[in-house]
This record gives C-alpha cells, structure tokens and sequence, in this order.
C-alpha cells in the first residue's frame, strides 16, 4: 500500500495483525461516512505481518484508547499527500471509561455516575489498577 | 485541602509530624480542650462500627468540637436510593471535614474527589483503614521506640483486613523493616500489596505456621477473621479458628514482643494473654483517640 495516496486523512500503521477490527469497532470508525481502509496481514521486515487502517479524512482519534489497545501503534496524520506528523504510542498513564472495573466490592459497582478511572501501575506488564479499589486490569 | 484517604497519601515526614502532636496530645490533654471550638465533624458510617466511630467522636469532642451523623446506611437517605456523591455534597455543607466508612471499596475516595471540606477515610470494605494505620503506627513507636529496623509479622486474615493492607503500606517505606505474613493460603496478603513489596525490593516471607516464626518477631499484628467479608458462611466457619494466640504459643516469642491487634477481637487473642505484658492491643484503643485528634487537628489547619 502506497500511504501517499491519501490527500488528507490518518493511517494507522503497524497494527499487530489481527487486531485492526478490534480497533475499527473501538474507534467507531464504522460511523464515519468517508472511505476506511482496512489492510490485513501485510508482509512487515519488523513485525512479520502487520495490520494498516486508512481513514480519508483527518479525524480526532482518542491516542489513550489507541495507546491502551496496542501501543506498537504509529499514528501518520496525512496532509497535501505527505506524512505531516508521525506519533509514537505508548500505554497512557491514565484510563477515564475505557475500561471498566468487574470488582463487586468496588464503589463503581454501585454508582453509576462515577467514572471508571484506571491508572498504569506497571508499564512493562501493562497493569493497570482502579484507583478507587486497586483491582487489577 | 488535604485528605487521608490511604496511608501513603502522606509523607512519612507528615506522618511522623502528626504521631508527633498526639505524643504532646496523650501527655497534656488539656492544652486541647478547647482547640477545635465551633467546628464540625460529620461521622458517615454506611457500615457500623463501635470503636472507630466513637474514637473520632471522642476525638472531637476532646477538643472543644461538635459532632453530626449517622451509624449505620439504614439511618441515612443512601436507604431512600441516594448516590454517595449526593450525600457528600450535602453532608459537606454542614460540617468542617468527615470522616466516612463505606462497606464498598474506594468510597471515600469518590467522596473526597467532589467534597467542600476534608475527608478521612474510617475504612472502606476490605480495602484500607489508615486511621487504624495511624494508630498502629503510634502504638509501635511508643512501644518500640522505633519505626525502622523491624521484623513485622501479620496474622489471620491478610486477605480481607484492611488494616493489614494500610499498615503494610505504611510500614514498608520505613527502612529494615521485613515482614513476616502469617495466613490460611485462602487468606493470602491481596495480590496488589505483594507486588508492590516485591518491586520496591522489600522482604517478606509467607508463613501458614505461627509458631515457626514467633521468634523472629518484633511486633505481631493479630487480626481477626471477619465474618461480614464472606460471600459463603460455610468458608467462614472453615478459617474462623484457624489462628488463636494463648500463652503456650507466646512462649516462643521474645520477651520484647509486642502484640497489637486493631480490636474487636473474637477468639483469637486467648483473654489470658491480655495480662501479660507484651499485650498492646488496649493501648492501642487509647492511642487511636489521641492520633485521631492530631489528624483531626492537622487536616482543618490545611483546610
């Protein structure tokens, strides 16, 4: 695939292949009324094969949930048919409803109104903890 | 504003400052009669509880303050559907801080991130207790002069005992300390407070004997297994017993021992052991008052 073939838009590369429905439906990229290429299993010298979305428009995409989801991930806006900015991912340090807490015994499990907030608590393992009972995620 | 939601959310610094104040507090109560004149302490138990609340009531009304509340959620409108945050919001226009216990986990800190005043947390589920911690935390340094170099060993239920979880917390950024962790496999230590001794390089060693470790203890922590904690009655029943401290089993232990448990007790502290003189436990009940009215004291001069 030929990236510059986008005038304005993003494309989502380096995708771990397999993943890049999961990320179609997390961003509700099936809302969106411009063209969405989904490219699976593309031959990669780093990943071996990899999974690549292409949005033909410049949409806000929410990095924490991208970062959280795969943060392998490198976000290419596209503008006048160049690379304008490269982002590097990584897992955020905080998470507010992207996940949310299954522990019985947590407050959120009986008022709704609360946000789920979830905060990295060791980035090599990827763990995160509700900040309000501690249970791991 | 500050708030005590868990015992780290204070320096060991400022934890010292406040074990400090009810050091000067316990000495010369009467300097402080009347040092909090004119405010207000709500007491929000959604759970009962005997000491703990009536420890912060007496708190206050030992310097001069006024208390408002209610015991137990059935007396309050959380019975007629109330979210917590709205009770807070109100209770919070009434008062100079609270002090709040929850049976759900992370309640009070859901309270404090909408409240007008401060907020300590008097235990929410199986979670933390820092108040309990600030007790603890006074009754060792007066009993052992210390709070560095100690082999700490936590007994019963580690799992549940929230008190535990604080009290680990809070003991492990002091330096030497080691802690022994005495339980029923099904009573570990919570995944989350081991991990976090593991990554900050802090020796601990699990145990399911009492009496193979007694010798190597500064301080045991005895706590009781509680019954309100379980989903499965027939799991209570089960582990209730499994650890009851008498005066054969201390005949192991050092003779510089101190034995502290956060009380109520059921029938894990034999009565005979309370005569002897490594037995901390009433102490600690007496120290829970004096460091409730230096928090106290403390959290209204930064509100």
């Amino acid at each position: 695939m030929n990236i510059d073939s986008i005038k304005r838009g993003i494309v989502l590369d380096h995708i771990r292949a397999g993943r890049s429905m999961d990320l179609y439906r997390y961003l509700h990229l099936d809302e969106l009324e411009c063209s969405v290429a989904i490219i699976k299993n593309v031959k990669s010298n780093a990943m071996g094969r990899k999974d690549i979305i292409k949005v033909d428009e410049d949409i806000s995409i929410d990095l924490d949930v991208l970062g959280y989801i795969d943060p392998g991930i490198t976000v290419n806006i596209i503008e006048n048919g160049t690379v304008r900015e490269k982002k590097h991912l990584s897992l955020p340090e905080r998470l507010t409803n992207i996940i949310h807490c299954k522990n019985p015994r947590c407050i959120t499990s009986v008022e709704p109104a609360l946000d789920h907030v979830f905060v990295l608590a060791d980035r090599e393992k990827g763990v995160y903890r509700c900040i309000y009972c501690d249970s791991k995620h | 504003m500050r708030h005590l939601i868990n015992i780290t959310d204070f320096s060991t610094g400022e934890i010292e400052s406040i074990l400090d104040l009810a050091d000067q507090m316990l000495s010369h109560p009467e300097k402080y009669r009347e040092s909090q004149r004119g405010r207000i302490l709500a007491t929000l138990f959604f759970e009962p509880s005997t000491r703990t609340r009536l420890s912060f009531e007496s708190a206050m009304l030992s310097m001069g303050g006024s208390v408002l509340g209610f015991a137990t959620a059935d007396s309050s409108s959380t019975s007629k559907g109330e979210s917590l945050t709205d009770t807070i919001h109100t209770v919070s226009c009434y008062c100079d801080i609270i002090a709040m216990r929850h049976p759900k986990e992370g309640a009070p800190l859901a309270g404090s991130l909408i409240s007008e005043v401060p907020v300590i947390n008097a235990g929410d589920g199986g979670h933390n207790h820092p108040t309990q911690t600030l007790t603890d935390l006074m009754t060792i340094r007066r009993e052992k002069g210390r709070l560095d170099r100690l082999t700490v060993g936590m007994c019963g239920d580690l799992k549940f005992g929230r008190t535990v979880h604080s009290l680990i917390g809070a003991m492990s950024r002091y330096e030497g300390v080691d802690f022994v962790l005495i339980s029923p496999p099904e009573l570990r230590v919570p995944d989350y407070v081991t991990s976090r001794l593991r990554a900050e390089g802090i020796p601990y060693t699990e145990a399911e004997s009492m009496e193979s470790v007694m010798d190597r203890l500064d301080v045991l922590y005895m706590t009781r297994v509680q019954r309100e904690r379980f989903f499965n009655e027939a799991d209570y029943i089960r582990l209730k017993d499994t650890y009851i401290l008498d005066t054969d089993k201390l005949r192991f232990a050092r003779d510089d021992l101190s034995i502290l448990h956060p009380l109520p007790r059921v029938n894990e502290i034999s009565v005979k052991v309370d005569a002897d003189p490594r037995a901390a436990y009433f102490k600690q009940v007496k120290n829970g008052r004096y460091v409730r009215m230096a928090l106290i004291t403390k959290l209204l001069e930064q509100a």
